[in-house]
């Protein structure tokens, strides 16, 4: 029964490719294109003023208030400039790190590094949120320690969203520089490539992918965030602050909102594509 | 090359997919529009008729379990204070295992009644009647519920909880948001909401505010107070010059402000390190927060917003039997004087005043002095027509929405 299945398959090809792959594309469909589809329609709606149902009568309203009204505007460029913060300061945290750990370190302290990296991962994201509350409240550990601290608000934010994201910037770059044959690093010595010759001429086109791959990370998680502004930023909010408020006031302008994430994530997504980095990952 | 080709290719397949994904979802979607629309004029206009929602008729044997949305500290199980617990012993009593999901505003409140998953609802005046309106809770049968008898007459049939003389909920309680200050921070008890107002530069940078639309209201008392040729009359008819009044008072506030609250824990921690040490709170915060670090809560002289809270079904509850018996419970005399003791406002149940274990308690709340009740600026949504009775356009909680988060920035 099994074996005249199996040559049933065999002699099948599309069918057993619709096998294969129907289960994950039904989610794909479903779930990832189905919510999105959802939120535009959403979008696209809106709502009684004293029930807050949602009332499907079409409108472009919503996306009228949030191309226009300057709220959006501030607040968008609020929180892409903290994402573009947060992925410099992971590169720049990173690239050190992770060249130690691929070409300094011995094989043994490597790894050692690498579960180092990881071991953030394993306690829960509130826990290291509520942790950096605490060091930079008023009379909290940095004003102890340093002498000053820059309080609740938006500096806080990048701090510790540079701090929550920091892994998933330095094992791409990591695996990357693991990739880098030593050869390379000494053909452009023995060429009298001085050390920052080397890493722009050498090092970092090779690497440019995965960097590229960490900030795609760093860059979007950090753009979605809304519980450690919440935590620690004191009154600024962001993107996510402002879409979760809405869910619970306005749901169709919410997903209008939601829809500005959605485009600065495509706008990156597109400006990578242009680099060619995505080629050679 | 390589790379844009299959790009293009890929695309134009994607698209179709994505074209047939919209498409499914506008069918399944527009498939349901018809039940959802909200039945009935808004409130405030003549004539306001919620949804065709049956009444329960008899309660019989409960279900086995109920699930129950409320304010944070009413429906304590002994998790966050061992010694405070009265859900278990309903439990014990009825059979009714009950799982409770606190919320942090009226809003979530509202949002949350909408999934149809909880049997009860602790909704204040701000709640209640959206969520008649939008028919997600049912008429309650008072005659099954006899702790209703002992309810204050005050509480009983009014704008906020019944709807044509049909009472759509059991009063539970009521009380004013209080102004908290961090003794150690704060030398001499405030009198005066100033102190997060005007003279909020004063604590600058350790300020709180409540982190909801509903809190212009707040600004809106106190201009009425401070601000007589605004006319304010009722914090919740605001015409479009006295909402903008209110709105500005709160952006100038927002420079001193340290964070907005609206989780109670976030508010207790705030508290206790110091990052704030003023702001709009509840009793039942003070509570927490005074086995720590010592805190006051005062009624400032502009008097204060508040809340007056009612239990409602839900129209869809799943275990209609056990949430009757929960509503019952939680306004009976002893139960009801637990909670009104642990949150700090007045019992709803005057019999509760009996079985409080300070016995003064329902004299320094005023549980049973309908004057003092009617003082209180109860939570209630804005509406178009001004509630206090003016011949203008009020501006009505989508306006206040909007200008909430305009305010946050």
């Amino acid at each position: 029964m099994t074996t005249a299945g199996a040559a049933y398959l065999h002699r099948h090809p599309r069918l057993r490719l619709a096998g294969v792959l129907g289960a994950p594309l039904t989610w794909l469909v479903v779930v990832y294109l189905g919510s999105l589809s959802a939120l535009l329609l959403t979008s696209l709606w809106t709502q009684d003023s004293f029930t807050a149902e949602v009332v499907r009568i079409w409108t472009l309203d919503n996306f009228r208030a949030v191309l226009t009204e300057p709220l959006y505007h501030e607040v968008l460029l609020r929180t892409v400039s903290v994402a573009v913060a947060v992925t410099l300061i992971d590169l720049a945290l990173a690239l050190p790190i992770a060249f130690y750990m691929a070409k300094v370190a011995r094989p043994r302290v490597a790894k050692l590094l690498v579960v180092a990296c990881l071991m953030p991962l394993w306690a829960s994201y509130l826990i290291k949120a509520y942790a950096w509350r605490l060091l930079v409240i008023k009379d909290g550990v940095f004003e102890h320690t340093f002498g000053g601290s820059p309080g609740l608000g938006l500096v806080a934010v990048v701090m510790t969203l540079a701090y929550l994201w920091l892994p998933f910037m330095i094992l791409p770059v990591y695996a990357g520089l693991e990739r880098v044959p030593d050869s390379h690093l000494e053909a452009s010595e023995d060429l009298g490539g001085r050390p920052w010759r080397t890493f722009r001429s050498v090092v970092w086109p090779a690497i440019l992918p995965s960097v590229i791959a960490g900030s795609i990370f760093t860059f979007s998680l950090s753009l979605g965030d809304y519980i450690s502004v919440n935590i620690v930023g004191g009154t600024s909010q962001m993107l996510g602050n402002l879409i979760y408020a809405q869910q619970t006031l306005d749901l169709p302008i919410a997903a209008a909102t939601a829809t500005l994430s959605v485009v600065v994530m495509a706008i990156y997504m597109l400006l990578v594509r242009r680099t060619g980095a995505l080629d050679r990952l | 090359m390589r790379w844009s080709q299959t790009w293009s290719q890929r695309s134009s397949r994607t698209t179709t997919i994505a074209a047939v994904a919209v498409a499914v979802a506008a069918t399944a979607l527009s498939g349901c529009a018809g039940s959802g629309s909200s039945g009935g004029d808004a409130p405030g206009t003549q004539g306001f008729t919620p949804p065709d929602v049956p009444m329960q008729k008899t309660v019989g044997k409960g279900e086995g379990e109920v699930s129950i949305l409320a304010w944070p500290g009413y429906a304590e199980d002994g998790s966050t204070d061992k010694a405070v617990d009265w859900v278990t012993p309903f439990e014990k009593q009825t059979g009714c295992k009950a799982t409770v999901k606190y919320f942090n505003t009226s809003d979530e409140a509202v949002n949350l009644m909408k999934g149809g998953q909880y049997d009860v609802v602790s909704a204040s005046g701000d709640a209640t009647l959206r969520l008649i309106a939008s028919g997600d809770v049912a008429p309650v049968n008072t005659d099954l519920v006899p702790s209703y008898a002992d309810v204050a007459p005050f509480l009983k049939d009014q704008q906020f909880n019944s709807v044509k003389g049909q009472m759509y909920g059991i009063p539970h309680g009521w009380g004013a948001n209080l102004l908290m200050y961090r003794k150690q921070d704060v030398a001499t008890a405030p009198t005066s909401w100033s102190a997060v107002f005007d003279d909020a530069s004063k604590y600058k940078g350790k300020v709180t505010a409540y982190d909801s639309p509903i809190y212009i209201a707040d600004a809106a008392l106190y201009l009425m107070k401070h601000q007589p040729d605004l006319k304010i009359k009722d914090p919740y008819a605001l015409d479009a010059k006295q909402l903008d009044a209110a709105v500005k008072l709160l952006k100038e506030q927002k420079a001193n402000l340290s964070e907005y609250w609206s989780d109670y824990t976030k508010q207790v921690s705030a508290f206790k390190s110091g990052s704030s040490v003023i702001g709009t709170s509840w009793q039942f915060i003070a509570n927490l927060t005074n086995d720590e670090t010592p805190v006051g809560a005062v009624l400032p002289k502009e008097g204060s917003t508040g809340w007056s809270d009612t239990w409602m079904i839900a129209a869809k509850s799943a275990h209609p039997n056990c949430a009757y018996k929960w509503m019952d419970y939680i306004v009976s005399p002893k139960v009801n004087a637990q909670v009104a003791e642990y949150f700090g406002e007045a019992p709803a149940n005057l019999k509760a005043c009996e079985e409080t274990s300070d016995k003064t308690y329902c004299d320094g709340y005023h549980a049973s002095d309908a004057a003092y009740a009617a003082q209180l600026h109860y939570w209630t949504t804005p509406i178009k027509q001004c509630l206090d009775g003016r011949d203008v356009t009020c501006t009505d909680y989508a306006e206040w929405t909007k200008k909430w988060l305009e305010i946050k920035g």
